[in-house]
């Protein structure tokens, strides 16, 4: 269990909470969406709700109704405009941010379900005078022709060699199979992502 | 633009059901919620939220089987060294299924309780026979995605990977309601159109599923899954096939039928033979008997043979 779940529910409220967990028994997994504390306990909504969102390490306060995506909060309401939307239905990755350090696609998350959970977005990865080193390659190999689908490329990459440090050509492929490049930059994108990751990224 | 409602953090299983009804719909993962609401093909007063509820994520092993919670991701099935050990099918039709990203987030519960995607159900404009309309447009619509078995009420194909595997390995599914919970095996809870057009499972408004049960193999027992679709990174698939080999085999077809398949004659020779190429070979053509492809889809046919007799050697070979 992570440190964040153990802070947040004491295991007695987390054995009582269980339908599945009998005494004695090993727990194989946990998962990343339990750690979830959600900001309200009643029905909300369906006007606006205020809440605080944790985006790259700064503290925002806004107002957003139920139907809000993080996506739309963090364009529209925060002009946090690097993230982009191009399918708005989870086909393309273009909308890739981090939620906890995982990615996971931002048109498909409603704001509210974010919680106290940190978001991290590509203005969160690096600056142009600061850049991530994923970034830097992406410049290096002019791995960006539109540059609709690179701030997802990125994050999904440097999500890749946060938890994979030296990866083969195949792990890189699969990383990024959910993120579509209409201008078929691929072979540029794995070279960028193969480099940033030799230089120890 | 989505329609407004009321988002409600549900805390546990009995604080959830209290608020179902009608109006409400149950969120977990969200990913076909959202995509649903955006597509305005639901418009519910509110949602449960059941990502707050504790303990729902858990995966065990104990001498009777495996025991899923529902909010266990496709991710977390994927990577689960005892599910990619003793129900490898399970942990590759997860793997497989959509994206990295979504894999992160959907649920396994979500996954079996997906609507379909068949682009007649889905699109707004179209009022069809399982939104309550009166036909079914891809009986003579475009039809290529459509099912091959069961297919002469509405073509969908059952769009859930995960139910694939659950029924070549015999799974129950656990559901809780106001008056309690009951056992149905996986076999029983998918509805046919010829049953009930509307509806593809029997939970109903006011359930949730709050497990799935895998009974322990028997020793020797071993399974595969396979995928087959337009694209080799992500897609959906145009076939996909998972098999269990053992005392009992199983041989259950996806995106063939607006349940997920069971090809019982393939299964009957898996039973009855020493597994090689002839017999693989065999039951393939078996698990094809009966189709009724539609005028744009009987391509899926040798695609199916094929990868039912390649998952069948795969097992064997695991
Ligand atoms: C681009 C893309 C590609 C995809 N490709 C595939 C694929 O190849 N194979 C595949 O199988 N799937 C695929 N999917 C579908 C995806 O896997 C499902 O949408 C996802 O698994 C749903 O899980 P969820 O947790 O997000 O469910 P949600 O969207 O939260 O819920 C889905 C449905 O189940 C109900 N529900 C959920 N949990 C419970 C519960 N415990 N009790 C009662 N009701 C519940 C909800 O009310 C809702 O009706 C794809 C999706 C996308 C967007
Ligand atoms: S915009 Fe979110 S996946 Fe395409
Ligand atoms: S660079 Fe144009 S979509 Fe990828």
């Amino acid at each position: 269990m992570s440190k964040k779940q153990n802070d947040g529910l004491s295991r007695r409220q987390f054995l009582r909470g269980s339908a599945l967990t009998a005494a004695g028994t090993t727990i194989l997994n946990s998962g990343l969406l339990a750690h979830a504390e959600s900001p309200t306990s009643n029905a909300v909504g369906p006007g606006p709700v205020p809440i605080t969102l944790r985006i790259n390490g700064k503290d925002h306060d806004l107002s957003v109704e139920p139907r809000t995506t993080l996506a739309d909060a963090l364009r529209d309401t925060l002009h946090l405009t690097g993230t982009k939307v191009v399918c708005d239905r989870g086909a393309c990755s273009a909308c890739t941010v981090w939620i906890d350090g995982i990615p996971v696609n931002s048109c498909l998350t409603f704001v509210l379900d974010v919680g106290q959970r940190e978001v991290t977005t590509i203005e969160g990865l690096g600056t142009p005078d600061h850049m991530h080193p994923v970034q830097a390659a992406f410049v290096e190999y002019d791995a960006a022709q539109c540059g609709y689908c690179t701030p997802g490329m990125v994050m999904s990459t440097a999500a890749l060699l946060k938890s994979n440090p030296n990866p083969t050509l195949e792990d890189v492929q699969h990383a990024v199979s959910g993120n579509l490049c209409r201008c078929g930059t691929y072979p540029k994108v794995f070279a960028a992502a193969l480099a940033a990751a030799r230089k120890g990224a | 633009m989505i329609a407004k409602f009321q988002w409600q953090d549900a805390r546990t299983v009995q604080d959830a059901i209290a608020q179902l009804d009608g109006t409400s719909m149950v969120k977990a993962g969200g990913i076909d919620v959202m995509d649903r609401l955006k597509e305005g093909l639901d418009s519910p007063a509110t949602l449960v939220n059941i990502r707050t509820i504790p303990g729902l994520d858990q995966i065990r092993e104990d001498a009777t089987g495996l025991h899923i919670g529902p909010m266990v991701t496709l991710d977390q099935l994927d990577k689960n060294e005892t599910v990619r050990a003793s129900y490898t099918a399970l942990a590759d039709a997860a793997g497989h299924a959509a994206t990295p990203h979504i894999r992160n987030v959907a649920t396994v519960g979500g996954n079996i309780l997906q609507r379909p995607r068949c682009w007649y159900f889905r699109n707004e404009q179209f009022h069809c026979l399982k939104k309550g309309g009166d036909r079914c447009f891809a009986q003579d619509g475009e039809n290529e995605y459509h099912a091959i078995f069961g297919n002469q009420i509405c073509a969908i194909v059952h769009p859930s990977a995960v139910a694939v595997a659950l029924l070549a390995l015999g799974a129950t599914f656990e559901v809780t309601g106001k008056r309690g919970e009951r056992q149905v095996p996986s076999e029983q809870f998918f509805v046919r159109p010829d049953e009930d057009v509307h509806r593809e499972h029997t939970l109903a408004a006011d359930e949730l599923l709050t497990a799935i049960n895998i009974p322990k193999p028997a020793s020797g027992t071993r399974s595969a899954y396979m995928k087959l679709g337009e694209k080799e990174s992500f897609d959906w698939p145009i076939a996909e096939v998972a098999v269990v080999l053992g005392a009992r085999p199983g041989v259950v077809l996806g995106a063939a039928a607006p349940v997920p398949w069971r090809a019982v004659g393939a299964e009957r020779i898996l039973a009855g033979n020493p597994i090689n190429e002839d017999t693989a070979r065999a039951a393939a053509k078996a698990a094809l008997q009966g189709a009724t492809p539609l005028r744009n889809n009987s391509y899926k046919l040798p695609i199916f043979e094929t990868i039912v007799r390649r998952t069948i050697l795969a097992a064997a070979r695991a």
